[in-house]
């Protein structure tokens, strides 16, 4: 599997898989110590309505407008869930579930009613993304990584991904101060002059960001469990912060690579004449990694309760 | 057309389904109620998500074993199971592990429908897969449904409904007081587990009408919208019900004449609708009163203060509270009281000082916790004691001002 | 307008320091919904002083601090910090909030919460030196806590927890210190190792304004009172505005008169 056939197969969905998973457990991070896991559920609920609206107005399949309406609907989303929140004095959680519901309800009602038949656009895709499709037919081996014409026509979600990862990358370095001492104590930090709300804003938007790039290629379940499992898991092995960051980037590379590997095996393993869903085998190791870390990790227990062994 | 499904003039099939989704509806706005007001309204969304690894293995068994893999009960059988197992998962992620509840639901739901995607990606690759309809169950279709589903949908309703009003007097004893409901005998921790059951039955049963991402819908949003409509918990479990019970009606009703409008969608819109109508337009907690009552509110803390500030010689601090003593005629631009906000500041620095007698005496301790800045103590105290608090003032020893 | 302005408009609350109010507030409302929980407050602090503010439980004592700092936003009134608004003075200020208000399972060391007290320094991406790191042991060593430097947060005492907070004011390097129930359920270690610290700083001519529940330790600890229950009962010098009448005035029914006698100055 080392030769031509992986470059061209199996090299691309597996970065493209890895830098979408990383790019979302970044900003899961801080996501899951604000308990705030579940915004990444309801962010990757409203990518599709924000699709659908994309296309409506448009009518063309593109990338750039779609990722626009994308965003478009995240933001609304974020918008009406502090909304209701706040004006209704209703828990997060409720304020959430009614958001994602209408938005999702809304968008597969539209694609329902227009005539999406000649794209390719359907609820099914928006779940489970396409990884196993996003192949480099250009690669005729591994020295086409250096040959200029064969880049030209590597699958566009390898470089969008990229650049999105460096956003949140780029993110993260430079909020790293506020975004922690905000995440820990909110008080303290607007009393010190930093912008908690502003702040927290730009978290969920930088967190939209990677949902909406990630979503097209893989899918809004690896969007979720990637906003949430490595991170998770990477809480269960350390007591600080950026330790915990590191290794949620190890899990989340972890999950992509063997997830992506072990949908290949599944033709073997299950003798049937295709792969089963990289998507879902995906979302799938990292909760096994989760399971494991939760059992093992030397971390797991609460402060206070110190773990044995 | 519309008419006709409306008043179930659709066949028998349609009429079963409408009639199972309105039961359902019912069932899930009350058992939603308790689940919201134990703040754990997105379990379900865990729940649901995670039935659908259940789904795809109780195919592949009774295909397995020689069936067509399609039964809706056998189906609805696997979906419990696993549904059951992602709740046992978020139990033990929250009980043994630092991590809290928000994350294992996140975790236990998008980790189980991986899952759930992985076999339904393995069923298509099946001979006897290609033509399951299993993807039915992500967003619910009732179209080309068989006779016997729409019997199990109806009766599967009922059934559901019967259970929440057999345990709906123990279920808000905890969802209102969960301590004082344990001090008086309740065993909390089954009712908690009896909760979950309900919420696994409705989301089983609705599973096949609703589908799994939007059936959390027909649980959080009709006691959301109730919330805005009572402040009794009995009150928000009726509206809860109607709610519910309508959107499941209307919607059931209105995609069963148009095969383009799916179920699960045209449902949570019509709640959607419901809740957006309460939140705005709700009389005492929507959003429009609560504006005006803040307006209003903030416009009698300036007045008051602007008042006080006035009585005692002291200047306005703000434009506000200026523009708004001027605009009730008590002072002028240059922060100097008309005759009438002589009297009114007048006014207000008596009340104020009767309330600081009031407050610093024992005998009117209980009086003294109306006091807000705002409410004026004749409305408090009677006559008799206003007339009290003057003497003391009056007093030698009274308090300096 | 200055503070000096602002508090000499009333001839009955003159300021003591000609040099102004390290902290005045005017016309403070606070509210949480529909009633008002800190109602049309004034308060002067003076530099240099020791200030504890005092009054019943729901008294609107923390919301008042919060609202000063602009942690929460008042319905009405304003605060200025050594003459300047609060936003322009924050270099100055060293807030130390309530100790239950945060989670201490955060995943973070003892150091690294000491070292948060050098934000308003470091910047975005200001590089930590050794300096640094140096200045927030000394901050450790002063509360007592040099021991605990690598050790997770979520393992401290609640004592141990409040010396850390503290640790992270003294990092500020600020002028103004405003403390939320420093004392709160610490042990009496921590109580006297916090009150020494902070009689420190007054010795440095720094102010401390501090939320305190112990009525038996005000005259010991601090040279001035704030007495509140949603509106202000009193304030000034202990002597002046600690007595038996203004404790009435500030618990009414809710202290037997025997207690306030004995906890409070003679009148």
């Amino acid at each position: 599997m080392m030769g031509e056939e992986f470059v061209a197969l199996s090299l691309t969905p597996i970065l493209i898989g890895t830098l979408a998973a990383i790019a979302c457990a970044l900003p899961g991070n801080f996501l899951l110590l604000r308990r705030q896991a579940l915004i990444g559920d309801a962010i990757s609920h409203v990518v599709l309505p924000g699709i659908v609206v994309a296309f409506l107005i448009t009518g063309v399949v593109s990338a750039v407008p779609m990722m626009l309406g994308a965003a478009g609907a995240a933001v609304v989303a974020v918008v009406m869930i502090e909304a209701i929140r706040r004006l209704g004095k209703i828990e997060p959680g409720a304020a959430m579930g009614v958001t994602f519901t209408a938005m999702f309800a809304g968008g597969v009602l539209l694609l329902e009613q227009s005539d999406t038949s000649t794209v390719h656009l359907d609820v099914e895709h928006a779940l489970f993304g396409n990884l196993e499709s996003l192949i480099w037919l250009d690669a005729t081996g591994w020295a086409s990584l250096w040959d200029m014409e064969a880049l030209a026509y590597l699958p566009v979600e390898l470089p969008r991904l990229g650049a999105v990862l460096f956003v949140v990358i780029l993110f993260t370095w430079i909020y790293w101060r506020p975004l922690k001492i905000s995440t820990f104590d909110e008080g303290f930090a607007q009393s010190v002059g930093i912008r908690t709300g502003a702040l927290g804003f730009a978290l969920v938007i930088v967190a939209a960001l990677a949902a909406v790039a990630a979503f097209d290629a893989v899918g809004s379940i690896i969007v979720i469990a990637m906003f949430i499992c490595p991170p998770a898991a990477a809480r269960l092995m350390t007591n600080s912060l950026s330790v915990q960051v590191a290794w949620s980037v190890l899990f989340a590379t972890l999950s992509a690579v063997l997830g992506y590997v072990f949908a290949g095996y599944g033709r073997l393993w299950f003798g049937a004449e295709n792969s089963v869903s990289a998507a879902g085998m995906i979302a799938a190791v990292s909760g096994l990694i989760l399971a494991l870390t939760a059992v093992f990790g030397p971390h797991r227990a609460r402060s206070g309760a110190p773990a044995e062994g | 057309m519309l008419w006709h499904a409306l008043t179930l003039q659709l066949g028998y099939n349609a009429t079963l389904v409408t009639l199972g989704a309105m039961l359902l509806g019912v069932a899930a706005g009350v058992t939603g109620t308790f689940l919201f007001l134990r703040k754990r309204a997105l379990v379900s969304d865990a729940i649901s998500h995670a039935t659908l690894p259940g789904v795809g293995i109780a195919f592949i068994i009774m295909v397995v074993l020689g069936g067509d893999g399609r039964s809706l009960i056998g189906l609805m059988l696997g979906s419990a199971a696993s549904a059951w197992i992602g709740l046992l998962c978020i139990g033990f992620l929250t009980r043994r592990t630092r991590l809290a509840e928000d994350a294992a639901i996140g975790a236990v739901l998008s980790v189980f429908f991986g899952i759930g995607i992985v076999f339904l990606t393995y069923i298509q690759t099946m001979s006897e897969g290609r033509q399951a309809g299993l993807e039915g169950f992500l967003l619910g279709s009732t179209a080309g449904m068989l006779y016997s589903d729409a019997v199990i949908i109806a009766v599967g309703g009922a059934a559901v409904l019967l259970a929440v009003i057999a345990f709906r007097r123990p279920l808000s004893a905890i969802a209102f007081d969960p301590e004082f409901a344990a001090s008086s005998g309740l065993n909390v921790p089954r009712l908690d587990l009896i909760m979950m059951g309900l919420v696994m039955a409705i989301t089983v049963v609705g599973l096949k009408i609703v589908g799994l991402i939007l059936i959390v819908a027909l649980l959080i949003i009709p006691p959301v919208t109730a919330r805005f409509w009572s402040e009794r918990v009995t009150g928000v479990l009726w509206v809860a019900g109607v709610v519910g019970g309508v959107a499941g009606y209307v919607g059931a009703a209105l995609s069963a004449i148009a095969p383009a409008l799916p179920t699960g969608p045209v449902i949570v819109l019509v709640l959607f609708a419901m809740f957006a109508l309460s939140l705005l337009f709700a009389p005492a907690r929507g959003v429009l009163a609560a504006v005006l009552k803040h307006l209003s509110f903030q416009k009698r803390v300036h007045v008051r203060q602007g008042l006080l500030a006035l009585a005692q010689g002291q200047p306005i601090y703000e434009k506000l509270t200026l523009r708004l003593l001027q605009r009730s005629g008590l002072a002028r631009a240059d922060g100097v009281p008309t005759p009438d906000g002589k009297a009114r500041a007048a006014k207000a620095l008596r009340d104020e000082r009767r309330w600081q007698m009031a407050r610093s005496r024992e005998e009117f301790a209980l009086a003294a916790t109306f006091y807000d800045g705002l409410t004026e103590i004749e409305g408090v105290l009677t006559s008799d004691q206003i007339s009290e608090l003057d003497r003391l003032i009056g007093a030698p020893q009274g308090v300096p001002v | 307008m200055t503070s000096l302005e602002l508090a000499t408009s009333d001839g009955t609350r003159m300021i003591e320091t000609p040099a102004g109010a390290a902290l005045a507030i005017r016309g403070m409302t606070v509210s949480y919904g529909q009633k008002p929980a800190v109602f049309s407050v004034d308060m002067t602090v003076p530099v240099g002083s020791m200030t504890a503010i005092i009054g019943p439980n729901g008294a609107g004592k923390s919301t008042l601090l919060k609202a000063a700092l602009g942690v929460i936003k008042p319905l009405a009134g304003s605060a200025q910090v050594f003459g300047q608004p609060v936003a322009q003075a924050r270099a100055r200020i060293a807030y130390v909030p309530q100790r239950a208000s945060v989670d201490w399972d955060f995943p973070t060391r003892v150091l690294d919460v000491v070292l948060m007290g050098l934000y308003r320094e470091l910047g975005l991406l200001g590089r930590l030196r050794g300096t640094h790191k140096a200045k927030a042991m000394d901050c450790l060593k002063r509360v007592g806590m040099q021991d605990f430097a690598t050790r997770q947060i979520g393992q401290l005492s609640g004592g141990q927890q409040q010396r850390v907070f503290l640790a992270r004011a003294l990092a500020q390097d600020a002028d103004l210190y405003l403390l939320d129930e420093p004392f709160a359920g610490v042990d009496a270690a921590t109580e006297k190792a916090i009150i020494d610290v902070l009689q420190a700083l007054r010795a440095d001519g720094k102010t401390v304004v501090a939320v305190h529940h112990d009525l038996s330790t005000v005259t010991d600890y601090f040279d001035r009172v704030f007495l509140i229950n949603t509106t202000r009962v009193a304030e000034g010098t202990v002597e002046e505005a600690f007595t038996p009448q203004t404790l009435q005035d500030a618990y009414g029914g809710r202290l037997a008169t025997g207690q306030l006698g004995q906890t409070a100055l003679g009148a």
